[in-house]
């Protein structure tokens, strides 16, 4: 195994110290994709993320407090009524008013906190008025993108995108190559970077379909706030609006088979313009790669 | 009389009161209630060091990035059967262990109502995961879906498939004896005036469990024949070219699969309940609404399947509802939480090893739940499904929740069984070690699923190192401890001086604790008389 | 040795339980070679010996139970053990069917009216399956093994209704008869029964060989073929079992088995050819009327 492993090991003992400073740290930088010690969910950068954040947020400090309150009476009882103290057992075991009063508070929480989750479920729901369609096929083990719509328009643009070449290297078995060597600018890209980038305008409302070939995949992206199920024989749609350019990663987010781990996602928001020229730059590809997504679900067996 | 006319081909045992002499006679053809209550036992920790083994496969594999130990599909097949003999082979049958050495005790009967049964729904499951086990070494190798085997991907498997099918019929087949058989005994074998609302509540939860068992098993059943046939007899239930979908295995695998969650926390529950009364010194707190709320909690387990489904794309007012219901869980949970903090308040209490194991219960499965009650919110599980910070809830409501409610029903009732004390001292060392390594294992998981690592994913991103890398530690260190456990059972059975009273603990209630310590081999073979001061809840009148 | 202690009643051990284990094995074991296409010893033949040992057990276990049982060995508690086991037992097929009626309910109620385009499926029909209507019976957009026609419900089927009713009327009559102590009444009941089902079976097999033969219906179309024969042939399944139960029973009471208040095993047979016949009423409605 490895010359990185004993500083690390000794890195990650040290981690309590560093937790609180890396906590910070992550808000800040790279708000979109991971960073080290990171320990909670970003707001991301759609409206949609920065609710979810939002609602994980509210659901965290409630049960933050809850814990709290119920933990904390523990232990006093567990600090004030030992034997070794000399306490002596009560003999109550019923009051029909404490116990109608856990159970009216829980519910009365439970529907505080269901009243936004609805609100933001409802909105998230809401693929109307999207502006462009991007078709997601998933296959073992790459994306294809078909951008089927752009302002009523269709473009015929369609391509298949995959594990970028050095993550594919470095991460065979027993490559004995560094994963912390892998980068894209900046960002420590490994298993995080593809060939081909998904590319999208910024401040357009896009409609996702999304399906599958052979067996069911996940398309998802954490800074965009939300994942999908793309399922053979089966289309199911939503939707984003991104509107800081931006390049955002995720990851295949359903066991799709032995490369599960390596079909990243990579979304490029560039400005509207820019996107317009790019759009145009791409060639429609052969209408039989298309056909081919349409044909998803030859019978097992 | 009875003698010439049952003539039986094996050596009979004449003398009623001991246990068969032989290994044949007295394991493989046991009838006895304490006997294949301990083949259960024994099965179960085996297994949970099989499973656990897998576990430390896939633990070393991430303990950095990059693939340094196996290759991805053999990490599939880790992940997937790390899970399915985890719950199927050692948490599943340890509480059916502990269900048939203390049901009949606590009842006041001699035995399962049976027994013969009993010993055909442990000696299925040697059998069932040699099957399970043997799929590892076949060409193209054993099952690599996840133990949710979803289709399509699950009918890509190899030979393994219909192997590992044939395996859940046989658990199942196990499994829903071993209920039919608890409810029996429960329901017909009680002693005259053990009323229902007087059964001590680990009865009680295992009476619930089951009912939830005979009524999803079957359910798998259905579920894995129908992947069986559209795998090999061209059916297509889960083809949407043929009118199917995919889905529809998911809706029927969790119909399943929800209850099934609870199948594996509930008679936690129930050995909990009894755990803090004895060592708090005080009877436990509502009674009655522990009963209510374990049953509430069964209910609400059929109709909230689909929370494990909320990114398939299923309609929005389907969605709504299942986070409603799912939600609501939390109130009977609640529930029993509150009940068990104030049967603490103005107890007595000490803190023997099963009182530790039961208090580290309390705590880290609340965690678990309240992680769960996360999860339930549809919006934020669109970010935390399929990610770590799943595994870490479920491993808080299953290792922290189910094993260390095992591990504490082991502690309480090992000197009755072998009629020796356990070494306390070690006993506290166990707890230690492990509730202190499982924190370090799992608590950084939920870092890691905030974070975006995704689950049953066998590399990673470089961002993931650190927590990984702490969790792996915290891995083997849980793993480790888990060889003291082993090392405090068999000085406890073979070796400790220390003889058991018949009442072991100071503050123990109940008729397990009115027979003599270790408890010989037959029990109640006349009926007792219930004294309903003695009972543990049997003076909860209100 | 078998024991009455005091008011309990706890059998001695057996043998019977892990030869039962064994058998399982050795059947499944077979039968996932055999489906996975191998062929010699390990496969259909080892499959034949387990299918053989299970049986063997079977008959090897309930003897012993029943001598037990003539012995007058068992109190009225055993009784209740077995009466609960055998209904929750029929509980847990209740729950077995109800997976394949599920199946049967999602997909006319939900996949193929999606496939189709109605109401959440939309868009996977423009996308996907732009030329298919939903419809029941379908074999799905992929037309999944090609075009078939149906059994009509008021043929066959009807008749199999009424036959699988009138069984359950004779077994009644047979378990009136046993009770009042009528001996030939209850044997004729039975046999009747046991006549019924047969020729239900028949009528089955038939209805099978009709579809396989001239209407192209088989297991392979699509999720019609699917629930089709799943849901009736597991029910198939189970009246077989129902009718080899049923001639177990019928010989022991012609061995003058069961008397007037003692006679379990007849029961739970009667539980179980009534839970075979009431599945059989909600395949009637389910999959062939509607
Ligand atoms: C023992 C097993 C067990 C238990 C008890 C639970 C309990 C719960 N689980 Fe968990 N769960 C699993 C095992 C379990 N789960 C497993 C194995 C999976 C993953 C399967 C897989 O995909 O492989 C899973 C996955 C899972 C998901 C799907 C996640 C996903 O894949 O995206 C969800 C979503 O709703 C969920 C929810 C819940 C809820 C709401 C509870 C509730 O029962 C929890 C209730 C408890 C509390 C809330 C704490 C105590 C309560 C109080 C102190 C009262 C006051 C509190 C409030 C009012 C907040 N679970
Ligand atoms: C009751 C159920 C149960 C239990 C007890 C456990 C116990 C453990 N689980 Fe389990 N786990 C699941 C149920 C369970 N798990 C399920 C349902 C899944 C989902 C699978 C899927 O996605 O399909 C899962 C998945 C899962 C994953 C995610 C895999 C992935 O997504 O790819 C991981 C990763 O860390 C993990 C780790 C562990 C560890 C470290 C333990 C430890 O608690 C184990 C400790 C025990 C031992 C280690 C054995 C005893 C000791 C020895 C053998 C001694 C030798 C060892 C040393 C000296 C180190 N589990
Ligand atoms: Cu594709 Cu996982
Ligand atoms: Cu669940």
């Amino acid at each position: 195994m490895t010359s990185v492993g004993i500083p690390r090991i000794l890195r990650a003992l040290g981690a309590p110290a560093l937790l609180v400073v890396a906590c910070l740290a992550s808000a800040a930088a790279w708000a979109a994709n991971p960073v080290p010690w990171q320990l909670n969910m970003t707001p991301g950068v759609t409206e949609t993320s920065t609710d979810v954040h939002q609602l994980h947020m509210i659901m965290l400090w409630i049960c933050v407090v809850i814990g709290i309150v119920v933990f904390g009476v523990m232990f006093v009882a567990m600090f004030r009524f030992r034997k070794s103290k000399g306490a002596v057992a009560a003999k109550w075991s019923h009051s029909t008013k404490l116990e109608a009063a856990w159970t009216i508070i829980p519910v009365l929480i439970l529907i505080g906190s269901a009243w936004p989750a609805t609100r933001v479920l409802v909105k998230m729901a809401d693929t109307s008025e999207s502006e462009m369609t991007v078709k997601i096929t998933g296959y073992q083990w790459k994306w294809r993108y078909e951008y089927v719509d752009y302002f009523g328009k269709s473009t015929g643009v369609n391509f298949v995108s995959s594990l970028e070449a050095q993550s594919n290297r470095v991460r065979q078995l027993g490559s004995g190559l560094d994963p912390h060597g892998v980068k894209a600018g900046e960002f420590a890209s490994y298993l995080l970077d593809v060939d081909k980038p998904l590319v999208l305008p910024a401040g357009v409302k896009v409609r996702f379909v999304l399906t599958a070939d052979d067996v069911i995949h996940a398309w998802w992206v954490p800074a965009l706030g939300w994942k999908q199920d793309a399922i053979p024989g089966m289309i199911n749609s939503t939707w984003t609006k991104v509107d800081q350019p931006g390049v955002y990663r995720g990851q295949c987010a359903e066991l799709c088979g032995k490369d599960h781990g390596f079909m990243p996602i990579v979304v490029k928001v560039v400005p509207k313009p820019e996107f317009e020229q790019w759009l145009a730059g791409q060639a429609p590809a052969p209408a039989a790669a298309t056909a081919a997504t349409a044909s998803t679900t030859a019978p097992q067996g | 009389m009875a003698h010439a006319a049952v003539h039986d081909d094996h050596h009979a045992d004449h003398d009623h009161h001991a246990a068969p002499q032989g290994f044949l006679a007295r394991w493989v053809y046991a009838t006895n209630h304490k006997d294949i209550g301990t083949l259960y036992l024994v099965f179960a920790l085996l297994m949970f060091f099989v499973g656990g083994s897998m576990a430390m496969v896939i633990r070393a594999e991430l303990f950095q990035p990059g693939m340094q130990l196996v290759q991805p599909e053999f990490f599939n097949e880790m992940t997937t059967m790390h899970a399915l003999i985890m719950i199927f082979g050692a948490v599943m049958p340890a509480f059916v262990g502990l269900g048939n050495w203390m049901i009949p005790l606590q009842v006041g009967a001699p035995d399962m109502a049976l027994p013969r049964m009993n010993n055909l729904s442990f000696w299925i499951l040697p059998f069932a995961f040699t099957l399970l086990l043997s799929t590892l070494f076949m060409p193209g190798a054993g099952p690599q879906g996840g133990w949710t085997l979803y289709p399509p991907l699950s009918m890509q498997g190899g030979h393994s498939t219909a192997f590992v099918i044939f395996a859940i019929h046989l658990m199942g087949i196990s499994s829903i004896m071993g209920a039919i058989n608890i409810i029996a005994t429960i329901l017909n074998m009680r002693a005259p005036g053990l009323d229902l609302l007087k059964m001590p509540i680990f009865v009680w939860s295992w009476l619930i469990t089951a009912f939830l068992l005979i009524a999803v098993m079957p359910v798998l059943a259905g579920a894995v024949t129908m992947l069986l046939t559209d795998k090999y007899f061209g059916t297509s239930f889960f083809n949407a070219a043929g009118g199917g979908d995919p889905v529809m295995f998911q809706h029927i695998f969790w119909f399943f699969g929800h209850p099934e969650v609870y199948i594996m926390i509930l008679p936690a529950f129930g050995i909990v309940s009894e755990i803090i009364p004895t060592f708090a010194r005080k009877p436990l707190f509502g009674y009655q609404a522990m009963i209510y709320a374990i049953a509430s909690i069964a209910f609400l387990s059929f109709i909230v399947w689909a929370h494990h489904m909320f990114t398939v794309g299923m309609p929005l007012g389907g969605e709504l509802y299942f986070m409603y219901a799912t939600m609501l869980i939390a109130v009977p949970t609640g529930v029993k939480v509150f009940n068990w903090v104030t049967t603490m308040w103005e107890g007595s209490m000490t803190f023997e090893t099963p009182m530790l194991f039961a208090l580290a219960f309390v705590i880290l499965f609340t965690i678990g739940g309240f992680s769960g009650l996360m999860l339930a919110i549809v919006p934020a599980d669109f970010q935390y499904h399929d990610t770590y910070f799943v595994v870490a809830h479920f491993h808080y409501v299953l290792v922290t929740g189910a094993v260390f409610a095992i591990m504490a029903g082991a502690y309480y009732w090992l000197p009755k069984w072998c009629g020796n004390m356990y070494s306390e001292r070690w006993g506290k060392i166990h707890f230690w070690s492990s509730v202190i390594s499982v924190n370090v294992l799992f608590f950084p998981q939920h870092f890691l699923g905030l974070a975006g690592m995704p689950r049953r994913i066998p590399d990673y991103n470089v961002a993931f190192a650190d927590f990984n890398m702490i969790s792996s530690i915290g891995g083997f260190w849980f793993g480790a401890s888990q060889l003291i456990f082993v090392g405090v059972i068999i000085h406890a059975v073979y070796y400790s001086k220390q003889r058991a009273t018949q009442q072991v603990w100071e503050g123990a209630r109940g008729l397990e604790w009115t027979v003599p310590s270790p408890a010989p081999h037959h029990t109640f073979s006349t009926p007792p008389v219930i004294d309903d001061s003695k009972l543990a809840h049997g003076d909860v009148t209100h | 040795m078998a024991q009455t202690q005091g008011a309990y009643y706890v059998p001695h051990g057996s043998s019977w339980p892990i030869v039962a284990a064994i058998g399982m094995f050795l059947t499944v074991t077979g039968a996932a070679h055999w489906m996975n296409g191998d062929t010699g010893l390990l496969a259909q033949p080892l499959m034949f010996l387990g299918i053989g040992i299970v049986v063997f057990m079977f008959f090897g276990w309930f003897g012993s139970v029943i001598r037990e049982s003539v012995a007058g060995l068992y109190n009225n508690q055993v009784d209740v053990s077995f009466r609960m086991g055998m209904m929750w037992f029929i509980f847990s097929e209740v729950m077995f069917f109800a997976a394949f009626f599920g199946a049967l309910f999602y997909a006319r109620m939900l996949s193929v009216p999606w496939l189709g385009g109605e109401g959440h499926g939309v868009l996977t029909n423009a996308f996907l399956w732009k030329d298919f209507t939903p419809a029941w019976p379908t074999n799905g957009p992929g037309n999944v093994g090609g075009a078939f026609e149906t059994i009509p419900a008021w043929g066959i089927p009807l008749l199999n209704t009424l036959l699988l009713l009138a069984s359950g009327v004779t077994i009644t009559l047979a378990h009136h008869a046993l009770r009042a102590g009528h001996r030939r009444a209850l044997v004729l009941w039975l046999a009747a029964t046991i006549l019924l089902g047969a020729v239900f079976l028949y009528y089955q097999v038939h209805e099978y060989a009709e579809a396989y033969g001239h209407l192209n219906l088989t297991l392979g179309s699509g999720v019609y073929g699917s629930t089709f024969f799943m849901l009736t042939g597991f029910h198939g399944m189970h009246v077989t079992l129902g009718v080899i139960m049923l001639t177990v029973i019928l010989f022991r009471c012609l061995k003058g088995h069961f008397t007037r208040d003692n006679h379990f095993g007849f029961e739970a047979v009667a539980w179980y050819w009534h839970f075979v016949d009431v599945v059989w009423l909600g395949l009637f409605v389910f999959v062939y009327v509607l």
